[in-house]
């Protein structure tokens, strides 16, 4: 079996490798993405205080570290087993959405929109957020100006746009101030503004690729999120809900203890990351999607305005059922930016807002605790057990590049099938595997690769282990 | 007869006193003091600053850190200024390239030696490490970090101890000691496998003599002693002044 190997991976946060296996025919028959790096965040965790979790695990990610705050210290709640101030929990739901805002931002138009607007086959040295800025400088200046907003509002009520330190167990550190308050609603009708004008264009953009919409990662699986009581979109505090194919539930109302009891790991010795699957369907069939796509195909509605007209354009793309094509990604990114632009609002005008009791104090009630969150890229689960003073005694993590990891491979398996041939690699073909694993914007560790092109090395390996096609872009 | 010769002999004794001062330079500042008192003393009443990281006014000083260290002309070896006294003629200097390379060598043998992890340290913003760190511009270690695993004891209802950023300063040892009188700290163990126990090397939250009073959490100087419960960077230590402690106490100052 010969072996096409893409290392490193561009435009994708973190570092890994994407092998093709080829059969005696020169088809592909196996695609695998192989994250290699050991990073161990579970095992150096033990023996440390729960209270130092937050901060430890922000660190698994520098893109999406309020996702890890806030599933961490909500596991921290249910360990300190107190339910935490209203206006605590309204203060975190709008640093969590302002997360998920900036996160979108970075995504859409800093990695995504070269592809989307310049083109697969355009030369990837103009292929980034640069020769975006050349040929729609409105669209890449206001995608630039979207993701600080998101982050000031991070750094204004969080403490640090990087890693911020103010959520914490029981709540949050700081209540908010009226000039906080204030300097937020003044940035959001110019936000909203902005994604309602890219989801026009992102629509239009749909058209140009109806190849890619019916090749990237175009497959019937579940589909995993959580949502509200009433159905309706809920990243912070939901209840997971499993989808299947058709749209139809199969799983609802799974409260974050009982994760466990529908989700199983498994592990292959080829990567370091586990493949979470939905066990009611066993191993791999239980294969199932998570982030934006996901979200809006398990959610009955997202409960704000301007996101449920979107919503219902977007319900017609496949036939009114569930989304499949992962291509949608982008789109369902830039609905969520609005939904959480939106929801942002209303908490902020909330009459409690500025409530100054934010944070409940305790010590350790149980020794068990889950969190669970909608990080920007699909569900965060941390849980944690202590022993009874406190010390973590064992952890784990299902990160959302973990949920679609089974996903993530059956994506490109397909893209690779229909776009690579024999032993030659068109530099399109090999654009377009990496632009499927892209599309799930996997967070494999933690370094932004935002700008540019990093080096791209492609090995054909015949069967006898030879190089027989190499490609190499730097 | 006692009261006749009573008043001549304070006398001398204040004569004595005042021909005892003793004159020494300190950084080319020429100072008269009392003998008796430490450099680093002096130093300070002059409004000159050494870094210390070990000695606090109001405890028994040990030279444990030796960040204090400085030149006096004429002798080779650099002295703890937080230990030895003054004496007449000394000609100190407090700053210079050598004292610079060598305190920062502290500091680096100091974070490698254990897990000094700002990022996620409790006291991190207030320790004193830390800004010793960026005052002297300690940027990175050179040498290889050994990376202990020691123990975590949380089992004290309202502190906890992390030995893993302990610096040994002995602060805790002495404070408990000489101001509470509980002694429930010391040191255990030698050399680098050196540890601060409780009682005979116990669970904190099961010693018979801590009185809970919380008087080594505020005077360490890491984030090795802190207040259960508190988030990363949450721990501030209170800025306590252990000589007014003594005075209150009605102990010699
Ligand atoms: S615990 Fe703190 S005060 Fe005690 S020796 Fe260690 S660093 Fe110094
Ligand atoms: S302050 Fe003098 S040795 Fe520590």
């Amino acid at each position: 079996m010969a072996t096409i190997t893409i290392n490193p991976v561009t435009r994708v946060e973190g570092h890994g490798k994407i092998t093709l296996h080829l059969d005696s025919d020169g088809q592909v028959n196996d695609a695998r993405l192989h994250v290699t790096q050991v990073r161990g965040f579970e095992k150096f965790c033990e023996g440390r205080p729960y209270t130092e979790m937050p901060a430890i695990t922000a660190r698994v990610c520098g893109i999406c570290p309020v996702s890890h705050l806030v599933a961490s210290s909500k596991a921290c709640d249910d360990i300190m087993a107190v339910r935490i101030p209203a206006a605590g929990d309204r203060l975190r739901r709008i640093v969590h959405l302002a997360q998920t805002v900036q996160s979108h931002a970075l995504s859409f138009f800093h990695l995504s929109s070269p592809d989307l607007l310049l083109g697969m086959d355009e030369d990837p040295a103009k292929r980034n957020i640069f020769g975006v800025l050349g040929e729609h400088p409105d669209l890449a200046a206001g995608g630039i100006a979207l993701r600080k907003f998101g982050q000031q509002v991070i750094e204004e009520l969080a403490g640090d746009r990087v890693h911020p330190h103010g959520i914490v167990p029981g709540g949050m550190q700081e209540p908010m101030t009226a000039e906080q308050r204030d300097a937020i609603l003044m940035g959001i009708p110019e936000s909203l503004d902005f994604v309602r004008r890219s989801l026009d264009l992102c629509k239009g953009i749909g058209d140009r690729f109806t190849d890619e919409i019916e090749t990237f990662a175009n497959f019937p699986s579940l589909f995993m999120g959580t949502v509200a009581r009433g159905g309706e979109l809920e990243l912070y505090d939901g209840d997971l809900r499993f989808v299947d194919e058709e749209g139809e539930v199969v799983a609802d109302g799974i409260a974050a203890p009982d994760y466990r009891q529908w989700i199983g790991e498994a592990v292959e010795p080829w990567s370091y990351l586990k493949f979470p699957y939905f066990k009611p369907r066993g191993y791999p069939e239980g294969m199932y999607r998570v982030g934006p796509l996901a979200r809006l195909n398990v959610a009955d509605r997202c409960g704000t305005p301007m996101a449920d007209e979107a919503l219902e354009a977007f319900r017609t793309i496949d036939g009114g059922k569930v989304a499949l094509s992962s291509f949608h990604f982008h789109q369902a990114r830039l609905i969520e930016a609005l939904y959480a632009l939106e929801a942002m609002e209303q908490l902020l005008r909330h009459e409690d807002a500025l409530d100054t009791r934010v944070r409940a104090t305790a010590g350790v009630n149980e020794l068990e605790g889950v969190g669970i969150a909608e990080a920007p890229r699909g569900t965060l689960i941390h849980h944690y057990r202590v022993d009874p003073n406190g010390l973590i005694t064992w952890a784990n993590l299902i990160i959302a590049t973990g949920h679609n990891h089974l996903a993530i491979n059956r994506g490109m398996l397909q893209v690779a099938q229909k776009f690579v041939r024999g032993d030659q690699i068109e530099e399109g073909a090999l654009n377009r595997v990496e632009a499927v694993v892209r599309a799930f914007d996997p967070c494999l560790s933690c370094s932004t690769h935002a700008v540019g092109q990093m080096p791209l090395h492609l090995q054909l390996i015949g069967p006898e282990g030879a190089v027989l096609h190499e490609v190499r872009r730097d | 007869m006692p009261r006749v010769s009573a008043a001549p002999a304070q006398k001398t004794e204040r004569r004595s006193a005042l021909e005892q001062r003793i004159m020494l330079r300190i950084d080319g500042e020429y100072i008269t003091t009392d003998p008796g008192k430490t450099i680093l003393e002096v130093a300070r009443e002059t409004g000159i600053d050494i870094p210390t990281l070990c000695a606090v006014p109001g405890l028994t000083s040990v030279g444990a850190c030796r960040l204090c260290l400085i030149e006096v002309k004429g002798n080779q070896r650099l002295l703890p200024a937080c230990t030895v006294k003054v004496e007449g003629g000394m000609v100190v200097s407090t700053r210079s390239e050598r004292l610079d390379k060598y305190r920062r060598m502290i500091l680096e043998l100091l974070f490698t030696e254990r897990n000094h992890v700002c990022a996620v340290c409790v006291s991190s913003g207030a320790c004193e490490l830390q800004d010793l760190a960026t005052q002297l511009g300690v940027t990175h270690a050179p040498f290889e970090f050994r990376n202990p695993n020691l123990p975590v004891d949380a089992s004290h209802e309202r502190f906890i101890e992390d030995p893993n950023r302990c610096i040994l300063c002995t602060r805790c040892v002495r404070i408990c000691r000489e101001v509470e009188g509980a002694n429930t700290w010391e040191v255990g163990g030698r050399g680098i496998n050196s540890n601060i126990i409780a009682d005979l090397a116990e669970p904190w939250g099961g010693s018979l003599s801590c009185t809970s009073c919380g008087k080594c959490v505020q005077i360490c100087p890491t984030g090795a002693l802190a207040v259960k419960g508190r988030a990363t960077g949450e721990m501030t230590k209170r800025a306590w002044n252990v000589t007014d402690l003594n005075r209150m106490r009605g102990a010699r100052t």
